[in-house]
This record gives C-alpha cells, structure tokens and sequence, in this order.
C-alpha cells in the first residue's frame, strides 16, 4: 500500500476514481485508465506512477510504460511480457489480456480523506 | 457540423461476431456503408489452413450466408459493403458473392469490387533475397529463422484500393489483410473525394474507423462504466459513424435498439489496444490520439473533433503466421469442501506423473478458476469456503507426443486423485496445432505495385 500522510490522505482502490479498457499486442498488455470525473485525471495522473504499476504488477509484466491522454483523462498502460507469449501462443485464461484492466483497478493510491470517505461506496 | 453526411455503420466486429447485427443495421434506419471487418492477427492463417485443403477456401465462410440474407436490401437501398472478408482468397470470396447475387436475381444490379496483392506468401524469398528482413517487431529476429515454418505472410493495405473499388461502381468491395480501420476510411475519402495526403482527415477518418471496428464494443458492449445501467443488450445496436465533410463525426446507433453510446463508451474503445497515442500508425496515416475532443451531443450521440494526423509512414505493416509447436489445456472441477486444497493437491500429482513419465514442455501452466485465474497473486488469500475450484493445466511443446500423452493424464486424476472431483464430461482434451504471429515491417513500394483492383459484375 503507498504510504500516505497519516489524517490528509487514504489508500483507495482505482475502481472508485476510472474505468478501464484493456486489449493485446502481441506479448504485450495495454491498459487504458479513464478518470470517472475529468477533475480527477490530475490525481490518477500525479499517483498512477510507472513505479507504482510496475510494483503493482510485478512478477506479472517485466517492463511497464505510460503515456498521457489529457484530452480523454486517460492514462495508457503498456505491460510487456504480459501474456505467456500472447495469442495463440499464451497458455493463459487471458491470452489477450482482456481483464488486466480490472487488475489494476485493485491497485490503491492515496487520495485526500474527504475524497475517500465520499467514494468509497460508489465503484465504477 | 453542417452539410452533407455520409453514414457508416459497423455490421461485424470479428469473425465470430453477432450474426444479427449486420441486418439489423439495414433494417434499422438509415446507412450508407455497411462496413465488415473479420480479420484478427491469426485469422489469416486459420483460413490458409482451409485453402491448402480445399483452393475455393480461404475466407469468412459466415460472409456468404449473410450476403445472401441481406443483398436484396442492400441493392434495394443502395447500402454499399466494404469488407476484408476475403482472408487468403478475396477471389474465392468475391466469386461467390457474385454466385449468391445471380442465384438472387440480380444480374445487372451489383458490381462488386475485389482488392488483391496484400499476400506475400509466395514472393517470400524474393524478397528476404532482395535484402528485406522482415524482423519481428519485438524481438528483432529475422524472418530467415522460421522461414521454413511459415504459413502465410500478408502486408497491411490501407484505404486506397477500395476508393478505387468505390469509384469504379463497386457495391461490394472484397479485400484480403486490409486494415480495419481502412474499411472505414475508403469510403468516407471516397464520398468527399478528399486528398490521401489531408493527414488531419485521413487521421480522423483512422480514429472513427478504430471505434466502429470492433462493433458493439463502442456501444455498450463490454462497457466497463455502468455497466448495470446498459440496457437492451439483447438486441444492441451496433455503432454508426456520420461523417462530416469538415473531418468531423458523429458516433451513435438505430434508435430503439439497445445498449448506449456516450463519451465514457466511446473513451473505453479509443484505448483498447491502443499503444503510443501520439502515433497511431496506419498504412495511410500517422493519427495522434492525443488530439481527440469527444464530447456529447444528444442521447446515444457522441460527437469527436479536433483529430490531427501526421503523414504516413515509407513501411507497411506485415503479418506472418507461422507454425509454432502443440498445446493443450485440461480442467477438472473440485468441490466443497477444502476445494482449492484438493485442486492443488491434484496438480501436484499430476505435475509428479508428467515428470516421472521424462515428458518436457517449453511451458507448464497451472490457473485456479475462481482463485486466480484472472488476477494471478493479486487476487489476495481465497475464501477458505469456497463451493468449488477449476483446475486449469496448460502444456506446450514443440513435439506432438508430450502434448498428446498429457491429455491422457487427466481423467485419471478422476479415480486416482483427490475426491470430490468432476466436470471431466468433455474427455479427453484436444491437441491444438499452434500458429504463431510474427509482425514485420516493409518498404511500400514493394506492395503497392502488386495490388490489383477489379470490378466484376453480377
């Protein structure tokens, strides 16, 4: 769990902050991360960090890369050798890495208290 | 948005997708195009595999039916198809789409157009002689290593071909490995006859190809955000895009048709598969996602602008299948109580036998359904009261016999494992052949020579 001030900030689950669409290419997973209200891309933007994800998923993927889409409050992921040799090679339950996106919605960031206390209940 | 529009609507995201659907684009309202896409990575070695055993195979099987099913409507409403069903044999395809029209009654009324040159399977060694590669895009590897193994090797068209299709009077442009997003592009460039060299309109034309492309997942299908809130799916309207001649477009469906589309639908298709999005590269264009406004425009109506592209790349895109080795996946259910102790346990009996019986694979894979077979370690400690477990062991060798002994090791486990076990009713299971994808680049203007546009009457 990210270390968070203690009485500002708490740990919260993606799943109340974006939704998530995740596809393959190849060996590689992408998932896309969408900020639920556009005033929170700052935040998923600010600690949804490469270092994070990659700890998140580690053991999992062996490289991970982020690129921006301030226009759509999104956040694409790239998970390499993320999928057993991807498509028809891939002995996985996922192959096309069509549920990665769920996965890194379990992954917690620490978000202002008020914030968390107010979605706690409400997941995408 | 003013003037005039040009109507695309998505009848197939996949080969394999909803048969209902392109139908129910005719009938639903208003279209001009009904585009097709049936291609995935392996798809064209799936249908070389066909051809070698019978020539006049080779494409979408499916298409035909439905062409049969929708031809009248489509020549009565003047709907043109544009669609990369043709796989390995657009020819095939094409002829017998010709063979259903006359069947019909419609000799004299439908022109369809077929797109050939994207297989490069028989230039192969031309071409590795000529000094090109073809490295995989991942690993860097030339195509030499595996060459002997290849199965059928096809460059990415762009949109090009099929305008030309589209401004000989074609009804039904048939095309091989032509991208998705090019069924799209063709006609909305042919339509407002705009320059191939517009970047920011051949870039936005990619984008609204990208969301159609995969059909009802840009309409609620798969949705993600609300997903309890998605209506009517059990007849969900497939996306349409109306393009503007300003490069604009608006995506939305029939009314009175299920499912929804809205920005958070349309956000969730833009990223998937997406890469850099700065520089989504087709055959026509660079496209950068970056650039993209979405924004709502009425119920079931999402209107995207703003979209700037680059020029195209001097490489296409080309797809190699080739032959990889064998697998297998075997399951058997455990139940209640202690049910992933005892899955576990079956694993590691069967794992003892395979090592016992010297059989060696490249990869050994065991999932627990309902523990982790979605999420791996991350889906944290199970309830220890789980009803029950699936037992999921994959194997893959580039031998045959491993594999084949392996699929004879699980129904024992029934007998001479640990109890409260079933779900083993489907026997023994299948050797799968595997056919691997291998992406590789190439200059242009190797292709782009070879590839022929024909206009054939019905």
């Amino acid at each position: 769990m990210p270390r968070a001030a203690k009485g500002t900030s708490r740990p919260l689950q993606l799943r109340y902050l974006a939704h998530a669409r995740s596809g393959d290419k190849g060996n590689t997973a992408n998932v896309g991360l969408i900020a639920l209200r556009p005033e929170w891309y700052d935040l998923l933007r600010r600690e949804v960090t490469v270092a994070r994800v990659a700890r998140h998923f580690r053991g999992m993927v062996s490289r991970v890369e982020r690129f921006e889409l301030p226009n759509l409050h999104a956040l694409n992921f790239l998970l390499h050798d993320a999928l057993d040799g991807g498509g028809t090679i891939s002995l996985k339950t996922d192959a096309q890495g069509k549920v990665y996106s769920t996965a890194l919605l379990r992954m917690e960031i620490p978000v202002p208290t008020t914030l968390a206390r107010r979605r706690a209940s409400k997941p995408a | 948005m003013s003037g005039p529009i040009v109507r695309i609507a998505a009848g197939q995201g996949f080969w394999g997708d909803w048969l209902e659907a392109p139908v129910r684009q005719i009938q639903g309202g208003p279209i001009d195009y009904l585009m097709m896409d049936y291609l995935a990575e392996v798809t064209m070695s799936i249908m070389q595999k066909q051809k070698s055993r019978d020539p006049k195979a080779g494409y979408a099987r499916d298409f035909i039916p439905l062409m049969e099913r929708i031809l009248p409507d489509l020549v009565a409403k003047r709907i043109r198809v544009t669609s990369n069903a043709g796989g390995v044999n657009p020819r095939g395809c094409a002829e017998a789409v010709l063979e259903v029209a006359r069947r019909l009654g419609l000799q004299g009324k439908l022109r369809v157009g077929l797109v050939s040159g994207d297989d490069i399977l028989d230039r192969l060694d031309e071409l590795i002689a000529k000094g090109h590669a073809l490295s995989d895009m991942e690993t860097g590897r030339p195509l030499s290593e595996i060459r002997p193994r290849v199965l059928s090797a096809n460059a990415y068209l762009g949109m090009a071909p099929i305008v030309q299709a589209l401004q000989g009077g074609a009804d039904v442009v048939v095309t091989g490995r032509v991208t998705d997003t090019g069924l799209t592009l063709g006609p909305i460039f042919h339509e407002f006859g705009w320059s191939p060299e517009d970047w920011d309109k051949v870039a936005a034309g990619t984008v609204a190809g990208h969301i159609i492309e995969c059909g009802a997942q840009a309409s609620g299908g798969n949705l993600l955000r609300g997903w309890r809130s998605v209506k009517g799916m059990a007849n969900p309207g497939f996306p349409i895009v109306e393009a503007a001649s300003d490069g604009s477009f608006v995506v939305t469906k029939h009314p009175e048709t299920g499912g929804v589309v809205s920005v958070a639908s349309v956000s969730e298709q833009l990223v998937y598969e997406m890469g850099d999005p700065a520089s989504y590269i087709t055959p026509d264009g660079v496209a950068d996602f970056t650039t993209i406004r979405l924004a709502s425009a009425g119920k079931d109506r999402v209107r995207v602008s703003g979209i700037r592209g680059r020029p195209r790349t001097p490489m296409l895109k080309v797809s190699v299948a080739y032959f990889y080795g064998y697998k297998a996946v075997g399951t058997l259910v455990y139940s209640w109580p202690e049910a992933y102790e005892k899955a576990k346990a079956a694993d590691r009996i069967l794992r003892q036998r395979l090592a016992d019986l010297g059989l060696e694979f490249e990869r050994i894979l065991t999932e627990f359904v309902g523990v982790d077979a979605t999420h791996g370690p991350l889906s944290g400690p199970p309830d220890p009261d789980l009803p029950e477990v699936q037992l999921r062991v994959g194997v893959r060798a580039p031998e045959r016999a491993g594999v084949e002994r392996f699929t004879r090791e699980i129904a024992p486990l029934v007998l001479t494992g640990p109890p409260s076990v079933t779900g083993f009713a489907g026997g023994r299971p299948a050797v799968e052949e595997v056919v691997a994808y291998w992406p590789a680049l190439i200059d242009r203007r190797e292709i782009e020579p070879h590839v022929r546009v024909e206009i054939l009457e019905a």
